[in-house]
Parts: structure tokens; C-alpha cells; sequence
């Protein structure tokens, strides 16, 4: 019998070498960059600037310049922190749970990916610091440290303290193996540096990285230790941040679906996002050869996947909500798909569960348009999802006297512009000064055949 | 062995000898860290890295240590401390709130002086046993900024010397002169006082005193004048009423005195195991009013078919007595028979009466209380009440005579006419001509602008003052506080201006009191003992009872009021009728300058800081008004030639073809807080048989502007989506018949498993939430501080909410602030409106039938004692006393609001701005400027910015009470801890205290049975809200029983 095993499509096309890869990534970093590079960071620094005075104003002021009220004690802030956070997981999903499963084709983005988890976490914690109507006792006091005050300690019983565990431990770790990962590239960038200055801070970055079989032997356990680590954490984040309010009593919180619910809902955004900054990317940067259709299409497969889990979820609380029998819970859902927020939920509805299923087509799939508006309608999508669940929970809950709608003001739009801007303007500087596509692994999958060897000579 | 020749190597690197390798091979493992050498230098006794970071930390932080400086706040201490003031300690003085003809006998609670709560005098039997929301309002209005600070003339401040100078000039002119002089004033409950004026026209001949009340009774004064020869209004028993019929009479909210017939009625409306029987309440009313809400039959009737209802009504019962009836057209409406047939059965123990101005109306309520044998035992005219003392014709007259030119000087004492009377516009024009123009008054109100001399008027609180509000009942006003402005008693500057060179009313009042009352007792022999003892207990009653037994008999003209009544009112009219009310919190605008009024919401409408049009939901699909969250439209009001434009609310109960408006509003010179709020409507009253009525049935039109506004509520949600685990009623058959079946007992889903766990109990898959919990729950060693709320005796007056506001410092935020749902009361009231008509989708649900019937529910902090607020904080700023208490550490709150999101009641409430000391939130007076921040509660922390708050059960109360009784070396005994909101209750309807008292009021009333560890109700009203959600709260709620039949 003869075996023959199918040839794999290369992952990077264009039959690249590794000089290739180190020349396209590296003169990224040290060229100029392009004019629509100045264009998108002064859009995304006047966002910031925007957003800087409304931050400024409403610790200054208070929270009552939100559109918040007696009912409705939290909305743009924490939906932006849920949203933000949930962004953030595609980049620990593709750099953690693929590398273990040995899915090769995250080299080419999982730099980009985790670099959009850190900005996305710290965009994602700005608003649970905001939102605190006292900023300044809050951002310590939540933390077990040690105190004069006697017995005075955390509570260890609230969910909010569990999201501050959370919450800094997955930034840690995304960080630290992020960083993990530069160090190889930035040792390239210093060894390549045409002047001192830059010499002198990639060197600085590359912590005397030598490329000796040892440094590369260290390199490899710690990232495989690091993605052990941030395995569970892209579950138990936003299991946690869903604690928030499955550990609630009010009617539309109190959900023992929402750990799943959650954790496939952030997956599904973050593979969004991801797409809406790698198409720009590659547009930009002429990266097409590293990320391919291919990738594109892995990753629209993933978003069809967890819309629907998060489309079945949805159901499953509609139909929780009318076989539990409870009034109020019924109310509560009935009120999400009829009440005066209908229209949030039908923006839910259609933009996660409907317009995915395009992507059940290969035309659309891979079709770079589409893919591209679809990823944006993901994230609007999954931003609407966050606010159904807590405005319309909140607006009406068990006694009528106290339902309220919620109306935003110029302050909650401007706070999620500041975040915008922030994004934006991180990932920006990013793609300047650091390498946006791992060339250290990404050589490591390049077709090394005697032919080609050949043809480099 | 052979030499082994063969090199081994690890990488090309090292093969090659590569010189960039040999330069970092050794570098790959570093050994030579420095870190022994510290070590071994500190050993050795030298200064260290580690000496020199100590050395440079603490500089660093001494030299910023150094640099701050703490501002300065002066304290002055006491040189000479006054015998009775302890720093800390508060003294109480019995006094007497008095405006006008509203009463209400209290004790001031003060501290350090200053005068910072009212409380109620329980000794008194005049006001019954709380307060209301204007009395408890009072004490800010004595901090109030508008207040006249020092007397003027035109406007420019002069010494009182010189004022008193030239009014003494023109007095004596006018007087030698044979001219004619007013004293202008609302009804004066003082004795004294009106021995001052009697002294004054003495002096002054040709002087008469004028009095008139903003909303008039002088319709009943008239009609007894006629019917039983006593211009009187007499004493309502309605304690003794089984049933009562009220025709517009809103007696529970604002008619007379109505915390003595609130308090007087909801005994008949209380229940508990033993007793079982209810009086019964029909109310015929136009506009929804707080007597309506609590009635058990409501029929909304138009002010235009009022007087053929009344006279219907006599038909009926006349024809069951076999009397004559009367000729007035036929009238049918609901209720009425039924009204008359339980009229009928409790002869001599029912009550009808009317809040009509109209003499002719109120004759045939005599009549009906004659026929029914109310007249002597319901209804006593011996002890008349003098509440209500003026005199419309004598207004009018004076306003003809002020035209005429026939009055030379008046002197309007402590009275508003130009604003709050009818003929306003008249006097104001009136007055450019007047020779002397005195206002005696606190406020540089509408009539002091009109007024050339100002002299002003004490507050109630810096005054000395007799009053006499029912025949034989007594009681005294003393000053707690020395005048804060360059103010005078208005009593003294009339002496003054009679000639007294120092006048002194309080030795004024002791004579009156030692020649009028002095000798009606025997107690007492020595008189300062006696009117020391009356001081201190604020009451003196007389003895009525040795006077003799007169019979009084009906004998007015029924045929001649009928036929009056047969001319004025119509069956059958047709154009839109204006029904004015006056407000439970503005009542006639007088204290409208106070910001914990005007942002008390009405209870009715749930609406603050306005006055608007209530209109039916028909007129309002008529004019294409449609009302949401709070937003509606403009409409343009055209009464006569009186063009208002204003806000409609669609208001369920609303009379088809009529329109309410509230009296109160539309002030301009009332000061900063009330001045441009809402219209004015005191203009728009009518006249019939020559006195104002406050209704007006022709010349009314209604049309919409298109232009939409915003009224603040505090709740835009009527109906309680027939949510029984929110509200729990029943109707008195069913609760006597069953009553422990008679109620919503909610049950939870149970497995089978649990069923083995807890024994022997059958639960058949279905458990009492109580039975299981996650949490071991917590155990009370001591006290367990509970409170339980009878919906029965909830009248929905308010009063305990501004008790509320008053005692824990809660600030006012204003109307920009309550559109955005941000007030912040501790205890609201929330009002749910129902009707027997089933609904079947959400949609129907969330509308109020055009009839509703009306539940009050008072609303605070639940104090769970499975607090989900608790759990959910990260800091733990929210935790559980030791003895049932929910309480907020605000000092340690950071403000992530997450409690009061998890707050099943909603009753948390955020400080989203920094409300004190910020010139942004100039309404919350009591905050934002030192003379307001006087009536601060010291007991009681001014929340600052960013941190959550919410009902307390009045914390400070429990430990000053706590801490009493250790200095005593026992428990605390019931009663001594009362919370603010229980003790301001006119009826009682809150109770406050220890469940592990098995003696206590509370566990009496809901039937604790002590088991030990545990305390179980067994009371069948009593229910927790939101019983199935298992959050356990500390307050208990007591059903509603409505005494009506089932299904009707």
C-alpha cells in the first residue's frame, strides 16, 4: 500500500525566506512611516484629547455627569468594561490555547493579537476605576494590603473583588508573555539598528538576548509555562467578570448560563477585533503574504462558532426565563425583546446571532470586505449585548416604583472615546516601534526545502 | 584507554571559538552578584545602601509632611456655659407650629441651641399623635435666607425706632381723622393675640380686624350659622364614624385638621386578631385626592353635578326616614345608593361631610347628618374648632372698601392676600392708593412689595405665642432659639405702635392666661407654677364636660338651599371643569420657599418642584397628550380671560370632563427656592352665593401647544404589574373569613432531596423560601431592631419623609436632578394604582384604570438580613450589625454602586455629586449656606461626594437611646427608640422596635413567637416584599384590607 500525505498549503505564501521576513518586519520599525500612518494616530490622538477632558471632568465633577441614576446604577461604564475585557481575549485565546494545540498558523498574528489584549485590558480598566465615585480611595482599597485600621480587610465574598484578582492577574501574565515573546525581535531590531539610540533601547528591550541555544531552550519552556498559564485564565476572566452579575439577585443577572455565555461571547468579539486591526494591518503594511486568506478564514470559522454558542445561550435564557415560572424573571426578558430597550436587543440579535451566519458561505468567509464589516457589526453587536444585559436588567427590575429608563450623556460617550482613543493610539505606536508579526516563529514555519535553499543562493 | 581525541561541542559558536560567544559564555550564568557585600558592610558597622534609603525616606517625607497644612475651622468655646445646654445633649421644648389655621402641637428638638427637628407633642389631643409634612418643613423655613432681615420703609432699611415713628404718625392722622384702618389676617388661633388687636382697636377706633383663609371654610361656618344658629365649624369624630360619606372633602390630606381626622379615622382602620371590623369610605371627588386613595369606594363626580349628588343623597335617606324630600333634579351615580343604605344602618355612627365652600351644600350635609342622628355624637358643634376663622363677605367687603377709597391704612398681619387670595389682582391695585401700608410679615412677600412699611415678623420658632385651636384645648408657642435677623414679634410692634414704650407679649400672654385660664383649674395654685407646667407640657385642656347638655336640633331651610342648589349646579354639563386642590407638601404656598417641600412629591401624582393640569386619560386622547417617563406637553389654560400656560399629567381618578390644578404655586416673591415654579391659581377660583368655591364649572377651556415639557417624578410608573409579592391586599370578608388563606404566600420549586433534609414536613416540591438558605444566618444576642408598616394606616401623607429628610441630613438635589431620577429620600412612598379589570399583557398591565383604586407603600431600607447589598461590595462598606441593622460605612465606601444595583427595593441612593458646599445645588439650602447648615443633624455625617447612602432605622436614635439606658444600668425599654419616620406618623401605621422583646409593640403586632434562637411571626397580614427572592428583611409589611365587597 502507498501512503502518500497530502502537501499542506503553506501558512506564509509567496515562498519567503528568512531573510524575507526579517527584512519585511524589521523595515517597519525602522523606516519612515507612511503618511496614512500620521493620518490614523492624529485621529486617534485627538480622540484621546477628547476623551481626556471628559475623564478629566467627570472624576472631577462626579459620576453624575453620566446619564446614571437611583435605578440604573451602572451602564456605559461597566458594558465599555465588559466589552473591553472580552476584546481582550482573543489575543491570550490565539497565543495560549493555539500554541498548545500546536495551531501553527497563530504565528502570524498572535503579536497583534496580544498586543490588542494589553491595550484592550487597560482600556477595559479604566472604567471599574472611573465608575468608583471615590477614584482616589477606591484603586488601593481593593486590594488585600495590609492596614492600621485593624480587622479592616476586603471583602473576599464580592465579585468585584474577584474581577480585581482577575483582572490584574491576566494582565500580568498577557504582559509577561507578551514580552516573553519581543525579546527574540527586539534583539533582531538592535542588531540591525543603524544608529546608536536605537541601539541603545532595543538593546535595553532585548535583555541581552544572545540567540545562544540556551537562551533559545529558556525561551521556549518559559512560553510554553506562560501559555499553561494563560490557559485557564482565558476561561476564568470573564467566568468572573460574569460573576458580576450571575452572583446578582436581580432578574436577568441572576443567570448560571453566563459563565459559558461569557467566556464564548469575549471569544467571538476578540476574533473580531483582531480581524477589524490585521485587515487594516496587512492593508498597511503589506503583510499579505504572512496573513493570508487562510487565517482570515480560521479565524471567520472561530466567529461563526461562538455566535452560535452565544445565539443558543441567548435562547436558552429565553427559554430559562419562561419555564422558571418566576414572574419577575419573565418580565424581565420579555421586557429586554419588547420593552423601551427593543431596539438594543434587536441590534443584539442581529448583529451576533443573524449576520455571523453569513460566514456558513466561502465566498463571505473569505472575502476580505466582508469580513472586515462583519467584524465591526460583531463589536457593535457584543457592545449591545453587555448594555441589554445590564440596562435592561436594571431599568425594571422587581418593583415598578422604581423603574427609570437610562439616557446617556456627552460625558458616557466621551469616557468610551477616550478608550478609543487610547486603543488606537497604543496600537499605533505599536505598529511603529515594535515588531507587529513574530519573525522568530514565523521562521520557524517557512518552507525550507533544498530547492528554495537553493534559490536563496 | 585511548585518549578520546574526539571535541565535543554544543553549538557552531563554540566550535568556531566565535569571538561575540567567548565574550557572552561566561556571562550566561553569572555568579559574582553583589549582593554579600551590603551584608558584610553592615556587619562591620559602617552606613549602608540600607541607611541611606531610611535616611532619605523619612526626609522625604517629613519635608512633605511639613508642607501640608490642614485648614483652619474655629470653634469658640463656651466662656460662660449655659446651665441647660450640654454639647451633644439635645433639649426638647413642647411648642406649637402654627400657619395660619394649620396646627400642629410639637416639641422642638434642639442642640446647642438651635432648633433642628420637629417632633410631635404626644400629650396633645388636638393634633393628633404625629405631624405633618409642613410642620416637620417648618424648622428649615426658619434658616430660610429670603427672610426679612430688618425693617424698611420703601424699600430702604431704617431703624425700627424711625419705622415705628412714622407709622405711629399716620396711625394717630388716620385715627384723629375718623378714618378707617385694616388689620388684615388669616385666621388667628392665638387668644392672646387677638386681645392685642382688641387693645389696638381701642386705641385706634375705626380699626378692624379682617380675617380670611386662603382655602376657605367659611361655607360650613355659614351653613351651621343657618342650620343650628352657631357660626361654627364643629368637631368631626371620625373615630366614631363606621361609615363616612366625603363629598370633596379631601379630609385625610388637607381639609381642617387633617392629622387629627387621620389619625381619628385609621383607628377605625386598624386590625389585628382580636379586631376585625373596619369603617367604611366612599369619597365623591373630582380631582384624585389622598382621602379618595384611601377610600373603599371612589366615584369621581364633576364640581358641576356636586350639589345635585349631595341633595340626591338626602333624597335617599329621606326616603328611608319618611321625610320630605327635596326637589332637585336626579342624579345617579356609582355608589351613591350603597353610600346611603351603610349611611343608614350606622345612624348615629357614620359622618358625611363636604369640603364644598358653597353654604347650601354644607346645609344639606347638615341635614343628611341630622337625619342620620349624627348631629351631637359625631358631629359636636359645642366644642367648636377654630382652624378655619375667616370671614369671605368681610374679606370681600374690605376689598371693596380698600377700592372705594373708604380704608385709610392697613395692616396686614403675618397674611399674603395679593398672592393668595382671589380678589389678589383687586388689592394690589387697590393698595397704589392706600394711605398706610404696613406688612407685619417674615417675607418680603407679593404683599410687603406692595407695602410701604416692613415690619418684620419672628418665625414660629423665635416667637412667644397662645393658642386656642378647639373650644377648650390650649397650647403654647416658645421661642428655642434668639431671633437671628433684626426681627420683631408682630404682637409687639402692634403695642409699639399703640403707645407702649416696651412692650413685652410674653408678660401679655401670662396675663391672659392667668385671668382667662388660670382659674379654670384647681390643680395648680400658684400661677407661675401652673403656666410653667403648661410650658413644659406645650397643652392645657379645659374640662368640657361640666358644661351643660345642650341638644342641638337641624333647623335651617332645606327647601331654600335645595332651590339655590337646583339653580347653581346642572346634571348634565357638558364644557371642561376646573377642580382646585391644594397640596399635601405646598398646601397654600406659604411655606412654598422651603426646598424639602417643594421637593416632597405629591402623593398622588409622584410629582415635585411644579404644579400642572391633571387631566383624564379621555381629555388627554382628546388633546393628543401621551405622557412618558415624566414628559409631556404644554397646555394653554383659558379661564374666563385668564390665559395660563402649563403642563397636563394624565391623572387616573380624574373626573371626565374636569381638570385639576393646584393652589400654592406660582409664587413671585417668595424667595429664591419657589419663586417661577409653576402658576398661579388662587385667580382662578369662582363665587357662588357671594363666597369663593375652588372649583370653577363655565368659561374653562383646554387646548395643546405641541410643546413638550418635563415634570419631575419620582416615580413614573403607576400600577404594580399585579405583582402580589410587591403588594398583598385583600377585601375584609375574605380576611375575616379566611384569614390565613387571605394572602400571596410565595413558594419556591423544592427537590426531593431537600424534602428528606428537612424531616418530616411535606413539602410536595413546593417550600416557603424561609425554610432553606445558602447562609448559617446570623444570630441576634441582643436587640433585633424591626419594623413593621401597616398598609392599613398608610394614608400616604408624607410626613414621615421630610422627618426623614430632617433628621439625616438627606439633601435636597432640585428639579434638575429628580428628572434624572436622582433623588435621594431614604423613605419613599411609592403609589400603585389597581382596578379590578384583568389585564393579560404587560402592555395593559403598565396602564392605571380610569378609576384605579390606590395602595401607599412606604419603602426604606429593607435591612435584610440576607442583605445582597452586603455581599456584593468589594470594600465591605456595607455590613450587618450585631443586632439586625443593614449599615453603611460611608467612610469606607468607594462608590462602585454595586449594592444599590443588587438592591431588590431600589432604595440605595449615590451621591453623584458633591451636593454640600456646592453653589451648583443652590436648592439644597440645609447644605449650601451657613445659615441653612443650622438645621444639620450633628448626630448624623453630611455624606460627601461618591458615596452611597440610604435609610439608617435611624442609627443615631438607637445608640443615644442605648447609651441612656446603660447610664441607667438596664435594657432599653419599647418605646424609647423611636426612628424619625414611626415617630412623625400621624396613624401610626409605622412600628419600630425589638423583636426579642416579646412585651414590645412590634412583636405584639405581628405576633412574634419566641423561640429562642429565633423569632417566628405569626401575624397572617404580615408579609415580607419580595418574600420569594429569600433576602429576609427586617421590616414587615401588615396587607391592606379594603372594606368593600367582593367583586364589586
Amino acid at each position: 500500500m502507498e501512503v502518500v500525505s497530502s502537501v499542506r498549503t503553506p501558512l506564509i505564501t509567496s515562498a519567503k525566506t528568512l531573510g524575507d521576513v526579517t527584512q519585511d518586519i524589521c523595515v517597519r520599525v525602522e523606516a519612515k512611516p507612511p503618511r496614512t500612518w500620521y493620518l490614523a494616530i492624529a485621529v486617534s490622538l485627538s480622540l484621546l484629547a477628547v476623551g481626556t477632558y471628559t475623564l478629566f471632568f467627570t472624576v472631577w465633577e462626579g459620576i453624575g455627569v453620566w446619564g446614571l441614576n437611583k435605578t440604573v446604577g451602572w451602564a456605559w461604564d461597566i458594558t465599555n468594561f465588559v466589552w473591553w475585557v472580552g476584546i481582550g481575549h482573543a489575543g491570550t485565546l490565539i497565543s495560549a490555547i493555539l500554541l498548545l494545540f500546536r495551531q501553527k498558523w497563530r504565528m502570524s498574528i498572535n503579536r497583534a493579537a496580544e498586543a490588542m489584549t494589553i491595550f484592550a485590558v487597560i482600556c477595559a480598566a479604566f472604567f471599574p476605576l472611573v465608575h468608583m465615585g471615590r477614584l482616589w480611595l477606591g484603586f488601593y482599597w481593593v486590594f488585600p494590603l495590609p492596614n492600621t485600621f485593624g480587622s479592616l480587610w476586603v471583602n473576599f465574598n464580592s465579585p468585584l473583588l474577584w474581577d480585581v484578582f482577575a483582572i490584574s492577574t491576566y494582565f500580568t501574565v498577557s504582559l509577561v508573555f507578551w514580552y516573553i515573546g519581543l525579546i527574540p525581535d527586539f534583539a533582531t531590531i538592535r542588531d540591525r539598528a543603524k544608529n546608536k539610540v536605537s541601539a541603545a533601547i532595543y538593546g535595553a528591550l532585548s535583555f541581552g538576548w544572545t540567540g545562544s541555544a540556551k537562551d533559545w531552550s529558556r525561551f521556549e519552556s518559559v512560553s510554553l509555562i506562560l501559555a499553561g498559564l494563560a490557559t485557564p485564565l482565558v476561561l476564568s476572566v470573564h467566568t468572573i467578570v460574569s460573576f458580576d452579575f450571575a452572583t446578582s439577585v436581580i432578574p436577568g443577572w441572576h443567570t448560571t448560563i453566563f459563565p459559558p455565555y461569557f467566556v464564548a461571547g469575549a471569544v467571538f468579539s476578540g476574533f473580531a477585533m483582531v480581524l477589524t486591526l490585521l485587515l487594516i494591518t496587512r492593508k498597511v503594511y503589506k503583510l499579505e503574504d504572512y496573513i493570508t486568506i487562510q487565517h482570515i478564514e480560521n479565524m471567520n470559522i472561530i466567529i461563526i462558532v461562538t455566535g452560535s454558542i452565544v445565539g443558543v445561550a441567548y435562547l436558552t435564557e429565553l427559554f430559562m426565563a419562561w419555564y422558571s415560572g418566576v414572574p419577575a424573571e419573565q418580565y424581565a426578558f420579555l421586557n429586554r425583546a419588547t420593552g423601551p430597550y427593543w431596539w438594543a436587543y434587536s441590534t443584539m440579535m442581529t448583529c451576533n446571532v443573524i449576520t455571523p451566519q453569513l460566514f456558513w458561505f466561502k465566498k463571505i468567509r473569505t472575502s476580505l470586505w466582508a469580513t472586515f464589516a462583519l467584524s465591526i457589526v460583531v463589536n457593535i453587536g457584543m457592545w449591545f449585548e453587555r448594555f441589554v444585559i445590564i440596562v435592561t436588567s436594571l431599568h425594571r427590575d422587581f418593583l415598578p416604583s422604581s423603574w427609570a429608563m437610562f439616557y446617556p450623556t456627552f460625558y458616557d460617550v466621551g469616557d468610551y472615546l477616550f478608550t478609543f482613543g487610547f486603543f488606537f493610539t497604543a496600537f499605533f505606536l505599536f505598529a511603529k516601534f515594535f515588531p507587529v508579526i513574530n519573525m522568530a516563529e514565523v521562521k520557524s514555519i517557512l518552507k525550507s526545502t533544498s530547492t528554495s535553499d537553493k534559490a536563496i543562493k | 584507554m585511548k585518549e578520546n581525541k574526539k571535541q565535543y561541542w554544543k553549538g557552531v559558536e563554540q566550535l568556531t571559538n566565535h569571538p561575540e560567544f567567548v565574550k557572552y559564555a561566561s556571562k550566561e550564568f553569572p555568579r559574582d552578584l553583589p549582593y554579600k557585600e551590603g551584608v558584610l558592610q553592615e556587619e562591620e558597622g559602617g552606613s549602608s545602601r540600607r541607611d541611606f534609603l531610611k535616611l532619605m525616606g523619612f526626609s522625604l517625607a517629613a519635608a512633605s509632611l511639613a508642607a501640608c497644612e490642614a485648614p483652619v475651622r474655629k470653634t469658640i468655646p463656651y466662656l460662660n456655659k449655659p446651665e441647660e445646654i450640654n454639647p451633644g445633649i439635645p433639649n426638647y421644648y413642647a411648642s406649637t407650629y402654627t400657619n395660619g389655621g394649620n396646627y400642629c402641637s410639637i416639641v422642638v428638638k434642639t442642640r446647642e441651641g438651635r432648633p433642628i427637628k420637629i417632633e410631635p407633642n404626644k400629650l396633645s389631643d388636638v393634633s393628633g399623635s404625629g405631624t405633618s409634612a409642613q410642620a416637620e418643613a417648618s424648622v428649615l423655613s426658619l434658616y430660610d435666607k429670603a427672610r426679612l432681615g430688618a425693617p424698611s420703609i420703601n424699600d430702604s432699611q431704617v431703624e425700627w425706632s424711625e419705622l415705628d415713628k412714622q407709622i405711629k404718625t399716620k396711625l394717630e392722622n388716620i385715627s384723629s381723622g375718623g378714618g378707617q384702618i385694616r388689620i388684615v389676617s388669616k385666621t388667628i388661633l392665638s387668644p392672646s393675640t387677638k386681645a392685642v388687636i382688641q387693645e389696638f382697636i381701642n386705641r385706634y377706633p375705626g380699626t378692624e380686624l379682617v380675617m380670611y383663609d386662603p382655602v376657605s371654610a367659611y361655607g360650613i361656618t355659614k351653613a351651621n350659622q343657618e342650620s343650628f344658629g352657631k357660626a361654627v365649624i364643629p368637631s368631626y369624630d371620625f373615630s366614631k364614624a363606621k361609615t363616612v360619606v366625603s363629598f370633596n372633602a379631601d379630609f385625610l390630606g388637607t381639609w381642617i385638621n387633617p392629622n387629627k381626622f387621620s389619625s381619628d379615622f385609621i383607628k377605625n382602620r386598624k386590625l389585628d386578631h382580636g379586631k376585625k371590623e373596619m369603617s367604611r369610605l366612599y369619597q365623591f371627588e373630582s380631582n384624585l385626592s389622598l382621602t379618595g386613595a384611601n377610600a373603599d369606594y371612589r366615584t369621581p363626580i364633576k364640581p358641576s353635578a356636586e350639589g345635585l349628588i349631595v341633595a340626591s343623597l338626602y333624597n335617599l335617606l329621606a326616603a328611608k326616614a319618611g321625610r320630605e324630600t327635596v326637589s332637585t333634579a336626579k342624579i345617579e351615580v356609582d355608589h351613591l345608593t350603597t353610600a346611603a343604605n351603610d349611611l343608614w344602618k350606622h345612624k348615629g355612627q357614620s359622618l358625611v361631610v363636604a369640603g364644598s365652600n358653597d353654604p347650601n351644600i354644607q346645609i344639606i350635609v347638615n341635614a343628611i347628618n341630622d337625619l342620620l342622628g349624627n348631629i351631637n355624637s359625631v358631629i359636636d358643634l359645642k366644642t367648636p374648632v377654630y382652624f378655619r376663622q375667616g370671614n369671605d363677605e368681610q374679606m370681600k367687603q374690605f376689598v371693596s372698601d380698600l377700592e372705594s377709597g373708604k380704608v385709610q391704612g392697613v395692616i396686614f398681619l403675618d397674611s399674603n392676600p395679593v398672592y393668595d387670595h382671589y380678589l389678589g389682582d383687586k388689592i394690589k391695585t387697590a393698595l397704589a392708593k392706600i394711605n398706610l401700608k404696613v406688612s407685619i410679615s417674615e417675607h418680603g412677600d407679593e404683599t410687603a412689595a406692595e407695602s410701604d412699611y416692613l415690619a418684620p415678623n419672628h418665625h414660629y420658632l423665635e416667637s412667644w405665642n397662645d393658642t386656642n385651636p378647639v373650644e377648650g384645648r390650649y397650647s403654647l408657642v416658645q421661642p428655642v432659639i434668639s431671633p437671628l435677623f433684626n426681627t420683631r414679634q408682630g404682637q409687639e410692634s402692634l403695642m409699639v405702635w399703640m403707645g407702649q414704650k416696651e412692650p413685652d407679649y410674653l408678660e401679655f400672654i401670662k396675663d391672659y392666661w392667668k385671668e382667662n385660664l388660670f382659674v379654670t383649674q384647681t390643680k395648680q395654685l400658684d400661677f407661675q407654677t401652673f403656666f410653667d407646667q403648661c410650658l413644659y407640657d406645650g397643652v392645657y385642656s379645659i374640662d368640657l364636660r361640666a358644661m351643660t347638655m345642650e341638644f342641638i336640633v337641624f333647623g335651617g331651610n332645606l327647601d331654600a338651599a335645595a332651590s339655590k342648589i337646583s339653580s347653581t349646579y346642572k346634571t348634565n354639563s357638558t364644557g371642561v371643569e376646573l377642580a382646585l386642590y391644594e397640596t399635601i407638601a405646598i398646601g397654600d404656598g406659604s411655606q412654598a420657599n422651603n426646598p424639602w417641600l417643594q421637593e416632597t412629591p405629591d402623593p398622588i401624582t409622584k410629582a415635585c418642584w411644579d404644579n400642572y393640569l391633571t387631566i383624564s386619560q379621555t381629555m388627554a386622547n382628546e388633546l393628543a397628550i401621551e405622557m412618558y417617563e415624566g414628559e409631556t406637553y404644554q397646555v394653554q389654560l383659558k379661564v374666563g380671560d385668564q390665559l395660563l400656560e402649563l403642563p397636563a399629567i394624565i391623572q387616573p381618578g380624574q373626573a371626565r370632563g374636569t381638570i385639576g390644578l393646584a393652589i400654592g404655586y406660582g409664587r413671585t416673591k417668595a424667595g429664591r427656592v419657589a419663586n417661577s415654579i409653576g402658576v398661579n391659581a388662587y385667580p382662578l377660583l369662582s363665587e357662588v352665593a357671594g363666597v369663593p368655591v375652588y372649583s370653577r364649572i363655565e368659561d374653562v377651556s383646554v387646548s395643546s401647544s405641541n410643546k413638550s415639557v418635563k415634570v419631575a417624578h419620582t416615580q413614573t410608573h403607576q400600577t404594580y404589574m399585579n405583582r402580589d409579592f410587591v403588594v398583598q391586599e385583600t377585601t375584609l370578608d375574605t380576611y375575616k373569613n379566611h384569614p390565613e388563606h387571605a394572602f400571596h404566600r410565595p413558594k419556591i420549586a423544592a427537590s426531593n432531596a431537600l424534602e428528606k433534609k428537612l424531616g418530616d414536613e411535606i413539602i410536595d416540591g413546593k417550600l416557603e423560601p424561609r425554610k432553606i438558605s445558602l447562609w448559617s444566618g446570623h444570630s441576634y444576642n441582643n436587640h433585633h431592631w424591626t419594623m413593621a408598616i401597616d398598609l392599613n394606616s398608610c394614608t400616604g401623607c408624607s410626613a414621615c419623609s421630610v422627618a426623614c429628610q430632617a433628621e439625616n441630613n438627606v439633601p435636597v438635589v432640585g428639579k434638575e436632578e429628580v428628572l434624572n431620577r436622582r433623588e435621594m429620600t431614604w423613605i419613599r412612598i411609592d403609589r400603585y394604582y389597581s382596578s379590578e379589570k384583568t389585564a393579560t399583557t404587560n402592555a395593559e398591565l403598565e396602564k392605571a384604570a380610569e378609576n384605579p383604586e390606590v395602595v401607599f407603600q412606604p419603602m426604606m431600607c429593607q435591612h435584610c438580613n440576607n442583605a445582597p447589598c452586603e455581599t456584593v461590595c468589594p470594600v465591605a462598606a456595607t455590613t450587618h450589625s450585631t443586632e439586625g441593622l443593614n449599615q453603611m460605612v460611608y467612610n469606607r465606601c468607594i462608590g462602585t454602586r454595586y449594592c444599590a444595583n443588587n438592591c431588590p427595593y431600589k432604595v440605595r441612593r449615590f451621591n453623584w455629586f458633591k451636593y454640600h458646599d456646592n453653589t451648583s445645588f443652590p436648592d439644597n439650602s440645609s447644605m449650601n449656606n451657613d445659615l441653612g447648615k443650622m438645621v444639620l443633624n450633628p448626630d448624623v455625617t453630611v455624606r460627601s461626594r461618591g458615596v452611597m447612602e440610604k435609610c439608617s432605622f435611624c442609627v443615631q436614635r438607637i445608640q443615644y437611646s442605648k447609651l441612656e439606658a446603660k447610664k441607667k444600668g438596664r435594657r432599653v425599654i419599647d418605646g424609647e427608640v423611636t426612628v424619625a419616620c414611626a415617630s412623625a406618623c400621624p396613624t401610626d401605621a409605622i412600628t419600630f422596635g425589638d423583636i426579642r422583646d416579646p412585651e414590645s409593640k412590634v412583636s405584639k403586632l405581628l405576633q412574634v413567637k419566641d423561640k429562642g434562637d429565633k423569632q417566628e411571626i405569626h401575624e397572617h397580614r404580615a408579609y415580607n416584599v419580595l418574600e420569594d427572592i429569600n433576602v429576609r428583611p427586617n421590616v414587615w409589611y401588615l396587607a391592606k384590607v379594603r372594606n368593600k365587597e367582593e367583586n364589586a
